[in-house]
């Protein structure tokens, strides 16, 4: 690999990194876990005379009970989340999906923060934070904010965080006693997804009291599949109401075209793998 | 005088782990790329983005500034404008042959041709430079469909040729009078009710040979010989070549191929980069290497495949096979690979594969256009062929309504039938079609399975089940050097070897066959330890210097056990006539009474003896010897075999679809293949289960495509699809063995086998999955979306077309367009 020159730094603390990214302009890149990054340096699709890379900032990394959230560190790799505890007992929807991501080499070096910073469309954990409500922890100069899920993907790799700024945690909601499923469907084992659905449903003897749908790569951002939501809810969770549901998964979306799948085959597996994902989640 | 290790008599057949694994996995090894001599220089090509287009100026002057940079040349620059590329296979005597240049000076014929060489103090400032040269084109309509190519009034990829035609190269059985006319089978089927037609165009995508160690080159001018390391299948070529191509003498260059990490075929070239290396070595007597990236690799060495089969077979009612006419046309790219043009052309030989087709005609367009050229790839010409074959042999099948293996074994060359002269003139020495179908049948349950599938289709289930058939052979071994020269190939087919008996017993040998992955220094060691009755650890094989191994003619077409490992076999036999010699003179009995045995050389009917260490001794001492001998055991042997080697099997798939997504998933694979005696197992189940994943591959996973403007874009592993072995399931693999008559070791090539048959046997086994919907072909690959949208018009739905013109998210990029990055990346 023969990037572009750059320069490195590798700052101890999430203060050290905001004031790194201030002097550096707006030519500095942050490296997470480096496995989006480190191809586009590759292939010079961009050259930041910058790199400032979190590896260093060991609290960045941590997993933890917060009250009734779960706070995950932005640089915590999938490796980690996939088999946490925490995340398995109280977000099990998120250790499912992440466990779709690649393959093990890159999930021991890829992160969560990494990966919903980047926001590509196509990225398996955008529409979990999305249909979880996740929210954002945002460091600046100025302090942190926190964003919602909602307001967090903007566009095609595009997200609420503002230049100068570090995505330092992603909070979710306790989800504890929900059913879930990712479903994923690609070309290859560890391929990214053409499209896939994610659904978490909590049920009620053998109805659907409340449901969270989101579909990754329907679209140039995540998307909250609400249609499919409102249509599940209050239905016995039977394979009928799955399809009809699943009749809802298009509503909202702008299925992109590409080489795996042209947009009516990409619409078409949305409205299947709904209906399979949501009779997997009901069990 | 040592040993160290009892004698073994039985290395043939022994699953042998391979003695080179270690170095190779650990990388603790040399590869082209980790030789940097003191001094080394390193290059940078600047190629074109564009397919078709005229340079209209280029300026070096920011690039020459840039730090450490030693030049910046053009092909005018460095005087080699005139300077042509070989090909060694003219196919007709005036076949069409552009001269592809080390660097494109006026025109530029594919997107990833080189236009410009930095040259630079470290290979990161060759390549911050490249960026800075600035170069102008005038962009001209690129030439990429075939048949478009070919029609009257097309752009024309090389004017000054005339045509888009490389050159049309036809074999007719009846013609060449070792068969019957085509064109009067025809005529006859379609006059005769009891007989039938049956039309079919299968194309054969575009793939990329993907080796996993990148080509590189390294150029030493600095000694009495210049040294060149290359990343080659073959030294041997590259040094004659780099003579016919720059002139340099023969005897002033020494071409060396270290370890290299795979090749299929893919660096069987003479590339522009390694006559640069030459050229800029020379000019500035200074080491330097050339190494490319992964992307430089995709884009930029030659491709494989790319066919339109129109295939016409005629046939009886009663499924006795009249007749096959075969039309191709082949893509070239811009230019002539070294062999480019004769790849189709073996498959002429291979389309009537184990039938006993009365009639055969072959006829194949070559075609110019402005992609990146094609050249051989792992089976070249017979994976086609074979997949022509058993696809139409399929659609006869159901056409006749008649069980596809029941109607091969109607048409097959049966075991008694051997030698069978077939009907483009080759004599198959041997084979058993029978016992490897019966074992692969067996394995498989095909009657088990029918049933399973007779009842998903009855249930309508969602998940149907399609079962695939390949029945294929194939020919290798290349080749009889006489048959070569009638079809005006460059070159012989013949190999060298040399056998050193060293002073201490131990054995050095010398192979004109140089590997790259495929294990030849353990299988040819077995061969030696068993002919010359020494310890397997006694035995070392060299190879790929020709500073060590002078003569060769290297590795491809499944040619190294069969030509290259039969050439040892000869020198061993050499060596044991000497020490028999010599044994019969020391122990002072008569020749006619010296057995040989295991190592030990015995006077018959006594215990007197001498091992064959200890005549390797004995001639190093040269205190005692024969007075008409020379004192050394050490022998040569070149060995041109008298036929090709016809491996053959029976393929079987067992493919799920699911019919709602269109999904594909290979359940079983089972396979019993026959290739002669064997001389290590082990060997040979990783050579048939990597064809097999390659093969596999075409038919499920690889498709290298361009878009309108002839950009390739999918030229990075994010969105070239290989498979992984998660991909794959544990294949079912196994041998027969109807030993070959034609050489002394009854062995034949397994190289190519897996790649050979198991394409048609996937994609027989997707369509028959899916028949009983209506649908009648799926294009390779079969992917989940052609697979759907095949269901959808069968269903009378209409879909939109399968864009494949298009990026796929994938690896590191993600839904990021190299070709055309937006948002994120700047
Ligand atoms: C072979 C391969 C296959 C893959 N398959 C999949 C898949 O199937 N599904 C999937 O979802 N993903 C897949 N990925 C992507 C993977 O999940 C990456 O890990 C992820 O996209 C980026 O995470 P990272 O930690 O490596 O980030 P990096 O590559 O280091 O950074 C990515 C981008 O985010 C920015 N960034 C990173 N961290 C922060 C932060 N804390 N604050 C602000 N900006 C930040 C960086 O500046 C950069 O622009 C694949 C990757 C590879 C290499």
């Amino acid at each position: 690999m023969i990037p572009a020159k750059f320069d490195y730094v590798r700052p101890s603390s999430v203060e050290e990194a905001v004031t790194a990214l201030r002097d550096a302009g707006e030519d500095a890149k942050i490296l997470a876990g480096g496995q989006s990054l480190l191809p586009v340096l590759r292939l010079r699709l961009a050259a930041p005379s910058v790199i400032i890379d979190l590896g260093g900032i060991a609290d960045l990394r941590r997993i933890s009970e917060d009250g009734d959230r779960i706070a995950i560190g932005a640089m915590a790799p999938h490796h980690d989340v996939m088999r946490d505890d925490l995340v398995k007992q109280h977000v099990t929807l998120l250790s499912q999906a992440t466990a779709t991501v690649a393959d093990p080499q890159v999930r021991h070096r890829g992160t969560l923060g990494g990966a919903l910073a980047h926001a590509d469309p196509a990225g398996d954990l955008g529409a979990v934070a999305l249909a979880l409500d996740a929210e954002f922890v945002i460091a600046g100069a100025s302090g942190t904010r926190t964003v919602g899920a909602s307001e967090f993907f903007v566009d095609y790799f595009t997200t609420a965080i503002g230049e100068g700024e570090i995505l330092t945690q992603v909070r979710f909601p306790k989800y504890t006693g929900w059913t879930s499923h990712y479903e994923k469907f690609n070309r290859t084992a560890q391929a990214w997804s053409m499209c896939a659905v994610a659904v978490a449903l909590r049920l009620d003897g053998g109805s659907i009291a409340e449901a969270r749908v989101g579909l990754t790569n329907m679209g140039t951002t995540p998307i909250r599949a609400s249609g499919v939501e409102a249509a599940l809810v209050g239905q016995q969770a039977s394979a009928d109401a799955a399809r009809a549901a699943a009749e809802h998964a298009t509503e909202g979306t702008a299925a992109p075209s590409d080489a795996d799948a042209a947009a009516d085959y990409r619409e078409h597996l949305a409205r299947v793998l709904t209906g399979r994902a949501v009779l997997a989640a009901a069990g | 005088m040592t040993t160290t290790a009892e004698p073994t008599t039985t290395e043939l057949g022994k699953a042998r782990t391979r003695k080179e694994d270690a170095r190779l996995i650990t990388g603790r090894t040399r590869f082209t790329d980790s030789i940097t001599p003191h001094g080394t220089l390193h290059l940078h090509v600047v190629r074109s983005p564009i397919a078709h287009a005229t340079i209209t100026s280029v300026d070096k002057s920011a690039a020459e500034a840039s730090p450490g940079v030693i030049g910046v040349f053009t092909a005018a620059d460095l005087g080699v404008e005139a300077v042509g590329l070989p090909c060694a296979w003219p196919i007709t005597p005036d076949m069409k042959a552009p001269q592809r240049p080390l660097l494109a000076s006026s025109t530029v014929h594919f997107a990833g041709e080189g236009v410009v060489v930095v040259v630079a103090r470290t290979a990161a400032e060759a390549r911050d430079a490249g960026d800075l040269v600035e170069i102008d084109y005038d962009a001209l309509e690129p030439v990429l469909d075939m048949e478009a190519a070919l029609a009257e009034g097309a752009t024309l990829v090389h004017p000054d040729l005339g045509t888009n035609e490389n050159a049309t190269w036809v074999f007719d059985s009846g013609a060449a009078g070792t068969g019957a006319s085509v064109d009067e089978a025809i005529a006859a089927a379609e006059a005769d009710p009891d007989s039938i037609v049956l039309r079919r165009r299968f194309r054969q995508q575009r793939l990329i040979p993907a080796f996993m160690e990148p080509r590189s080159c390294v150029v030493d001018p600095t000694g009495e010989q210049i040294t060149v390391w290359a990343a080659t299948q073959v030294p041997h070529i590259l040094r004659t070549m780099t003579t016919v191509t720059l002139g340099v003498p023969e005897s002033k260059l020494r071409v060396i191929a270290p370890d290299v990490g795979g090749g299929f075929g893919g660096k069987i070239g003479v590339l522009p980069e390694e006559m640069l290396c030459v050229a800029i070595a020379q000019r500035l007597g200074k080491p330097v290497k050339w190494t490319e990236t992964r992307s430089e690799s995709l884009l930029a060495a030659h491709h494989g495949r790319d066919q339109i089969q129109d295939l016409t077979i005629t046939a009886k009612k009663d499924g006795t096979v009249t007749g096959l006419d075969v039309h191709l046309l082949a893509d070239m790219g811009a230019y002539l690979g070294l062999v480019g043009p004769g790849v189709p052309i073996l498959g002429a030989f291979m389309f009537n594969a184990i039938y006993k087709i009365p009639a055969l005609k072959f006829t194949c367009t070559n075609v110019f256009t402005t992609k990146t050229l094609t050249d051989a790839y792992r089976g070249a010409g017979r994976p086609e062929a074979t997949f022509g074959i058993e696809r139409i042999m399929d659609e006869l099948a159901v056409e006749l309504g008649r069980d596809p293996m029941d109607l091969r074994k109607q048409n097959w060359i049966t075991h008694e039938e051997f030698p069978f002269t077939t009907v483009v003139g080759l004599t198959y020495d041997s084979g058993n079609y029978e016992q490897a179908t019966d074992q692969a049948m067996a394995t498989f349950d095909y009657a088990g399975l029918r049933r399973e599938q007779e009842e998903r289709r009855a249930r309508g289930d969602k998940v149907q089940l399609g079962i695939g058939i390949s029945t294929f052979t194939e020919m290798c071994g290349l080749a009889p050097s006489r048959v070569l020269g009638s079809l005006a190939y460059g070159a012989g087919g013949w190999e060298a070897a040399s056998i050193r008996m060293l002073a201490t017993g131990k054995v050095e040998v010398i192979t004109g066959a140089s590997a790259h992955g495929q294990g030849h220094e353990t299988a040819f060691s077995q061969i030696v330890a068993d002919q010359l009755g020494v310890p397997f650890e006694d035995v070392e094989i060299l190879h790929g210097d020709t500073q060590i191994s002078p003569k060769g003619l290297d590795t491809y077409g499944s040619r190294s056990l069969v030509v290259g490992g039969i050439a040892i076999v000869k020198a061993a036999e050499k060596v044991v006539a000497k020490a028999k010699k010599l044994a019969a003179h020391l122990l002072e009995a008569s020749e006619d009474d010296i057995e040989f045995n295991a190592g030990q050389f015995t006077v018959r009917g006594t215990d007197k003896g001498k091992a064959i260490q200890e005549l390797a001794f004995a001639a190093f001492m040269a205190h005692d010897y024969p007075e008409d001998m020379e004192p050394s055991l050490d022998s040569d042997a070149v060995y041109d075999p008298e036929n090709f080697s016809f491996p053959h099997g029976t393929h079987l798939a067992a493919m799920e679809i699911d019919t709602e997504t269109g999904k594909v998933s290979l359940r079983r694979y089972v396979c019993v293949d026959d290739i002669g005696n064997v001389v290590n197992p082990l060997i040979v189940e990783g050579q048939v289960h990597g064809g097999l994943a390659q093969g596999i591959a075409q038919a499920l996973f690889e498709e290298a495509n361009y878009d309108d403007q002839g950009t390739l874009v999918n030229g990075t592993f994010v969105d070239y699809t290989l498979p992984s072995a998660a991909d794959l399931p544990s294949f079912e693999s196994s041998t027969v063995s109807t030993p070959a008559t034609s050489n002394p070791l009854g062995v034949k090539g397994v190289g190519e086998a897996g790649t050979i048959a198991s394409t048609p046997a996937i994609v027989n086994g997707v369509i028959d999955a899916l028949r009983h919907l209506g649908v009648t072909n799926v294009e390779m690959p079969t992917t989940s979306q052609r697979v759907w949208r095949a269901i959808q018009e069968a269903k009378g739905n209409s879909t939109q077309e399968t864009p494949i013109d298009t990026h796929s998210p994938g690896a590191g990029l993600g839904s990021i367009d190299p070709n055309n990055p937006q948002g994120e990346v700047q």
